[in-house]
């Protein structure tokens, strides 16, 4: 009697400690999760408590101000001037060049992987893309200066920055555009072909307005991916304080004053309100991307 | 011909540049490496020296390799028990309630901030804390480069082993349930096991992605050009030395580091093959 009282409490015992110990484990994974995304809010926090006093309409249609003016500035405790124009329009002339570059053939292979899936070339060019996305980014800058900068442009410029930024854009476009068309019902497609409509006008007509929105998530997360990119562009568009709209020569963009800045101790008030400003448009980006995929679904 | 055939030929010819860009990069980043494998044979691989004095030049890859590896080797240890946490808080505790959306989201968003964001934020904020507690030379080294990746990397392996763990059958967790288990040991036994192989992949993808990160271990890690004597010293990665020496760099010395993209290159690739490989399989 007293032998079965006391296993069965033995029981209670083991039982209960299963329990807590199963309620520890969720409070440590509540917890660690917590953890995980807190850096996203300092950021965030960082960034807005510190740069958002330096963002005024000068701050975005002037140029940068060179090292003595902003010296100047500081001594006599005035805000630095000037502004950071020129980063602005070569990270525009960049983007778009390489989304020139990247968007035609990304979707045009991703249609090609869509309608030769089990082709043995369409594996081939699906892993090489796999393998161009996993590729650093530096090593695409070391790329676009053997390309370009060393044959082409004979020097820094915007078409060598532009050139990485592509090659860094065309692996997700080509893969998400490869995704969009699968989702699509082969019934639509095999109703147009059974009206006797040409494949390319297949394409055109239906396929790509079919799969419209879910292209623009992938062409929107792309670029928002490649605008905060310095480092390729380190190699490649080199940097320069004026407005620069020549393919051929130099040119600055926002990732790439941060990096002066932050290497100028004259200029650190402005690193914070530039990169407030580039989170604040690769954000932009990213949730609109976000807003798309919702609206397809 | 018809303008189906024409169709076919211009999809097929276009599809064929993404194999003409790789098949380029590769030839270029060994042309161009040439130079500094023939002056350095395979010492390139085993000296640990990194001197530009003009007349003594002589480079090596090691401390760089060996840089990329301790940083990108402790990014991961820090981030698995996080990115483990995180996916079963997305994919088992909380699939598809309002938390999760928050908190996936947010991981989501710290995959898009900009590699120099995350410098500044470890240059400003985590390296003074390092200063506090004593470790590295002035906050910088191997350490807090390790620590700034492991932010960097948490959603490329959360993203993927949260998806792997929410498609674990749950007639298997319920048959677990059934006998009595409670939800750490179906954990345990049953979706852990089940997902293994996802999350191994993840894991391995997102160490692939450590190990080119540049710009934000480039402004932590110290940049010195020699082997990391411990944890707490200052080093460079194989894409710091890029980024770092770069600018003055021509002949012998942009060989060199041409080189070193290539062993970059090589490795990214292997890994993260081996990472597709393990999802593929487990699909």
């Amino acid at each position: 009697m007293s032998m079965e009282i006391a296993s069965n409490s033995h029981y209670r015992d083991h039982s209960t400690a299963r329990m807590t110990k199963d309620k520890l484990f969720l409070g440590i994974v509540i917890g660690l999760a917590i953890l995980t995304i807190s850096p996203i809010v300092l950021i965030i926090y960082k960034l807005i408590v510190k740069g958002i006093k330096q963002i005024s309409f000068s701050f975005i249609f002037e140029t940068t101000p060179n090292t003595y003016e902003a010296m100047t500035a500081l001594a006599s405790g005035e805000r630095i001037p000037g502004g950071i124009l020129n980063g602005i329009t070569g990270t525009l002339l960049m983007v778009v060049m390489a989304a020139l570059i990247a968007i035609p053939v990304g979707i045009v292979t991703g249609v090609y992987l869509y309608e030769n899936q089990k082709k043995k070339l369409a594996a081939i060019v699906r892993n090489t893309a796999d393998i161009i996305q996993g590729t650093p980014s530096i090593v695409l800058g070391l790329i676009a200066y053997i390309w370009v900068v060393k044959h082409i442009t004979m020097g820094f410029s915007a078409l060598a920055g532009s050139v990485s930024l592509s090659i860094m854009m065309l692996p997700m476009i080509v893969r998400s555009t490869e995704e969009t068309l699968k989702m699509i019902p082969n019934t639509l497609k095999e109703a147009a072909l059974a009206m006797g409509v040409p494949y390319y006008k297949v394409i055109i007509r239906v396929l790509i307005p079919t799969g419209f929105s879910g292209l623009l998530t992938g062409i929107l997360l792309s670029v928002s991916r490649v605008i905060g990119e310095t480092a390729p562009l380190m190699l490649t568009a080199l940097g320069s304080t004026m407005v620069n709209w020549d393919l051929s020569k130099p040119t600055s963009a926002i990732p790439l004053l941060v990096w002066e800045f932050y290497n100028d101790p004259n200029m650190v008030d402005l690193i914070w309100s530039t990169s407030l400003l580039l989170m604040g448009i690769v954000l932009l980006f990213n949730l609109l991307s976000r807003q798309f995929a919702k609206s397809r679904k | 011909m018809n303008s189906d055939r024409i169709t076919k030929i211009v999809l097929l010819s276009v599809s064929m540049l993404i194999l003409l860009i790789a098949g380029g990069m590769v030839f270029s980043l060994v042309k161009g490496a040439i130079p500094a494998f023939q002056q350095f044979g395979f010492s390139f691989f085993t000296s640990n020296v990194w001197n530009p004095t003009e007349g003594k030049e002589q480079y090596s890859a090691l401390p760089f390799i060996v840089g990329t590896l301790m940083t990108s080797v402790l990014a991961l240890l820090i981030a698995l028990p996080l990115s483990f946490a995180s996916s079963l808080f997305l994919g088992e505790y909380y699939r598809g309630t309002r938390a999760a959306k928050i908190i996936s989201t947010m991981v989501d968003l710290l995959a898009g901030i900009p590699s120099i964001v995350y410098g500044l934020w470890g240059f400003y904020v985590l390296r003074p804390i390092m200063v506090d507690l004593g470790i590295g030379v002035q906050g910088f080294g191997v350490f807090t480069a390790g620590l700034i990746l492991a932010i960097m990397i948490i959603p490329y392996a959360t993203s993927i082993s949260n998806e792997i763990i929410a498609m674990v059958p749950n007639d298997l967790k319920e048959a677990a349930y059934s006998l009595g288990a409670t939800r750490l040991e179906v954990i345990q036994t049953v979706t852990v096991p089940a997902a293994r192989s996802g999350i191994v992949a993840g894991y391995i993808l997102a160490f692939g992605r450590a190990i080119g990160e540049t710009m934000a271990v480039t402004m932590l890690i110290g940049n010195a050009n020699l082997i990391p004597k411990s944890l707490f010293s200052s080093g460079n990665t194989m894409a710091s030395v890029i980024a770092n020496q770069f600018g003055e760099a021509d002949g012998l010395k942009l060989s060199s580091l041409i080189a070193i993209g290539l062993i970059l290159f090589v490795m990214t690739g292997i890994i993260n093959w081996l990472g597709k490989y393990i999802i593929k399989k487990f699909e």
